[in-house]
């Protein structure tokens, strides 16, 4: 790809910082939605950068599928414990016991869009009003027209059709009783804007964004990590791969890329001469052309 | 490395609904290589399932399903490309008679407006509007596309009539402020975008990508007054950090330098920058557009709302002459309150009355005007609950608009441009 693949263009941190300021301002009860991927670290970098000397005025929260990457897991609790973070914690699987939600079933089946019903009834738990997330308008087509303060109903919905018009750089986040605002602060970062950023602020991600060997198969044309949370077919063998991730996602809908990137530097060049997109290899946004769309208006984020 | 010559290039674009706004998006993405393969099988697919038998470029970009359906684009969507030396974010901006509210937001941040007219018909409504846009918003630079020259036998008679017919208009208009110059293209053949024609070797200027990757992105921020908005006071109140007190925020206009001598606004007690810092680092200057934190000397009780300032005098009051563009259904008529946000700062305004309004079709002013409706641009006079800190926006972008937000529904509703 012939992309500018310089310098990190630093007034996307201004604009960044900008908005994290922003969210301590306008709401009462923001939370930063930690996933453990490269988007997160970033967002609690800049968050860290907004308030600094201060501490981050806001707990985070992780919403755990129970399929994640172990590493993730591990990496979350360090990340937390170095930078004396306030973390919540809520779990698909408590949903999934008290029968608000329901496991999918079948070779495909993830806890991805459950992670929504999660999400809400956190929401309602703690009363957040602001919640941070990492999307990027550049993943996605339904992404590109997300505003960076995108305000919800009661049931965590998107309208397209009824966005607030945001001028210059001026946030308007007051909402009604019962609604909250999703906030993206890196709206305008691409990918490779995240990986140069990641290397100039030589910040720490999890070990499987690196090569690494991993038990790996192969299904519709993508290479999946084996766990005990998908269901396999009897054909469909197990062998040892020398693997990284693009995404970080659940164990179960992000597929690997065959690599011996090691260290930044070379995920970087990786990125520059891959003719795959990012979201390429996530499973969930095979399902249909407008599979990001529909998960939105319910919710997602 | 040059900071006037900034690496990230912001692209409002805008065109009436058939000339192929889309197409040319998705032909700069797909010449710059800035598609990968699966989003280019993605839209090979659906456009042999919509039966027809060239790869629809305009697909990248039509997002939404609604909008699929229709062929059309309905909101503002953010694409981005990059080349060897810039970063480019283009605010897409639809079309519409309906969404004069969406190309005024799409506006307001860029460096550059891109104009789309078809070649077969030449400078329509939708054309003025898109100019008096860029001339109320003070975008710098306009380039105007001459689309579907592939349409009209790639004639440079039918070129230079549309550029004389713009011309003409614009100087009849007066239609000030920006840099304006003329490409001839086909976004469906790709010609003039990334690579030259051979069928317009009349032509002999830039190609589009060519004239975006030579815009001079004058650092205008940077030469103003000084104007520092306190978005978020920094109190720590740890032990180590016990009297730490940082106005933090992004500079608006001018340069803050250690040792300045600063008012705070709209109290105008005085002290002085003894440190500016960006996270773990001391800057000894900060200009326009940064984000940083501002310790002073002396404890001056500001609060998120105010204002440091340096040199260059800043007439402020309660009573505000403006244009507004008008962006709710429900009309704006004199005697609301509304609430007004200025950069971050939040105050109630009375509408005291409508001094007049701008047809955006014929760019005739009308007086005698009862309201505004929905995508109506024109001139209000305001009474603020508290002093309003703007410049005039003309001569200062980022400190003389705000935004009009109804106290009931909490909708931004109208959008300012200060006098």
């Amino acid at each position: 790809m012939n992309v500018f693949d310089g310098q990190f263009p630093r007034e996307l941190e201004d604009e960044s910082i900008y908005i994290m300021r922003e969210v301590a301002a306008q709401f009462e009860k923001p939370v930063l939605l930690f996933s453990g991927g490269k988007d997160s670290i970033t967002l609690v970098r800049l968050a860290e950068k907004a308030f600094y000397p201060g501490k981050i005025p806001f707990p985070l929260l992780h919403v755990d599928t129970g399929h994640n990457f172990p590493e993730t897991i591990a990496f979350r609790d360090a990340l937390v414990e170095e930078l004396g973070l306030e973390l919540h914690v809520r779990y698909v699987q408590d949903s999934i016991d008290k029968k608000i939600a329901v496991e999918e079933s079948g070779k495909y089946a993830s806890r991805n869009a459950l992670q929504t019903v999660t999400l809400l009834a956190a929401i309602e738990e703690f009363k957040f009003d602001a919640c941070i997330g990492g999307a990027r308008r550049d993943e996605e087509k339904a992404r590109a027209k997300e505003r960076v303060f995108s305000v919800r109903d009661d049931f965590g919905q998107w309208d397209a059709k009824k966005q607030r018009p945001e001028l210059f750089d001026m946030l308007n986040g007051r909402i009604n009783v019962g609604e909250n605002v999703r906030v993206f602060p890196i709206s305008n970062w691409t990918e490779i804007d995240v990986w140069n950023y990641i290397r100039e602020e030589k910040l720490e991600i999890p070990s499987i964004y690196y090569a690494h060997e991993r038990e790996v198969f192969q299904r519709d044309g993508m290479i999946w990590p084996n766990s005990t949370f998908i269901n396999k077919d009897e054909n469909e063998k197990i062998e040892t791969r020398t693997v990284r991730f693009r995404t970080v996602g659940d164990m179960t809908c992000t597929a690997a890329v065959e690599s011996d990137a090691d260290r930044i530097e070379r995920v970087i060049e990786e990125i520059l001469s891959a003719t795959i997109s990012e979201r390429g290899a996530r499973i969930d946004d095979k399902r249909s052309e407008a599979a990001m769309e529909k998960r939105k208006q319910y919710g997602y984020f | 490395m040059d900071i006037s010559n900034k690496k990230v290039l912001r692209i409002a674009t805008a065109g009436s609904v058939d000339d192929g706004k889309s197409t040319l998006i998705g032909r700069l993405l797909f010449d710059t290589k800035s598609i990968t393969s699966d989003k280019l099988l993605a839209i090979e697919e659906s456009s042999r399932r919509k039966g027809l038998d060239y790869t629809d470029l305009s697909l990248l970009t039509d997002g939404l399903v609604a909008e699929r359906e229709q062929g059309i684009t309905i909101d503002v969507a953010h694409i981005y490309f990059a080349t060897k030396s810039r970063k480019y974010i283009i605010a897409d901006t639809p079309g519409h008679i309906e969404y004069t509210r969406n190309m005024v937001t799409g506006a307001s941040n860029a460096d550059v407006s891109l104009i789309l007219i078809d070649a077969r018909n030449g400078l329509v409504e939708q054309t003025k509007r898109h100019l008096y846009i860029a001339h109320l918003l003070r975008v710098p630079k306009v380039v105007v596309c001459v689309n579907k020259m592939d349409l009209v036998d790639y004639s440079q008679a039918r070129f230079e009539s549309i550029v004389n017919e713009v011309k003409a208009l614009v100087d009849k208009a007066s239609l000030t402020g920006f840099d304006i110059s003329f490409l001839p293209i086909s976004s469906l053949y790709g010609e003039n975008i990334i690579t030259d024609s051979e069928h317009m070797s009349w032509y002999l200027g830039d190609s589009l990508i060519e004239a975006l990757e030579s815009v001079e992105v004058k650092s205008h921020q940077t030469d103003l007054p000084t104007r520092f908005p306190i978005q978020h006071v920094i109190r720590p109140k740890t032990n180590e950090h016990h009297d730490y007190r940082g106005y933090a925020g992004k500079v608006a206009s001018g340069t803050l330098k250690v040792g300045d001598k600063v008012t705070v606004l709209p109290s105008g007690a005085v002290s002085e920058i003894k440190s500016i810092q960006k996270y773990k680092t001391e800057l000894k200057e900060a200009i326009a557009g940064e984000s940083v934190s501002i310790l002073l000397k002396d404890d001056v009780g500001a609060s998120r709302g105010d204002m440091l300032v340096k040199e260059g005098s800043l007439n402020f009051g309660n009573e505000i002459t403006s244009d507004v563009c008008w962006m709710d259904n429900a009309p704006l008529v004199a005697g609301r309150t509304y609430k007004l946000q200025h950069g971050v700062s939040e105050s109630r305004v009375k509408v005291l009355g409508l001094n007049h309004k701008v047809n955006t079709e014929s760019l005739l002013v009308e007086t005698n005007i009862s309201g505004f409706q929905l995508n109506d641009i024109g001139e209000v006079v305001l009474k603020s609950s508290k002093p309003v800190l703007a410049d005039s926006y003309k001569q200062n972008r980022r400190n003389g608009a705000f935004i009009l937000i109804d106290e009931f529904t909490n909708n931004t509703v109208g959008v300012g441009f200060v006098a």
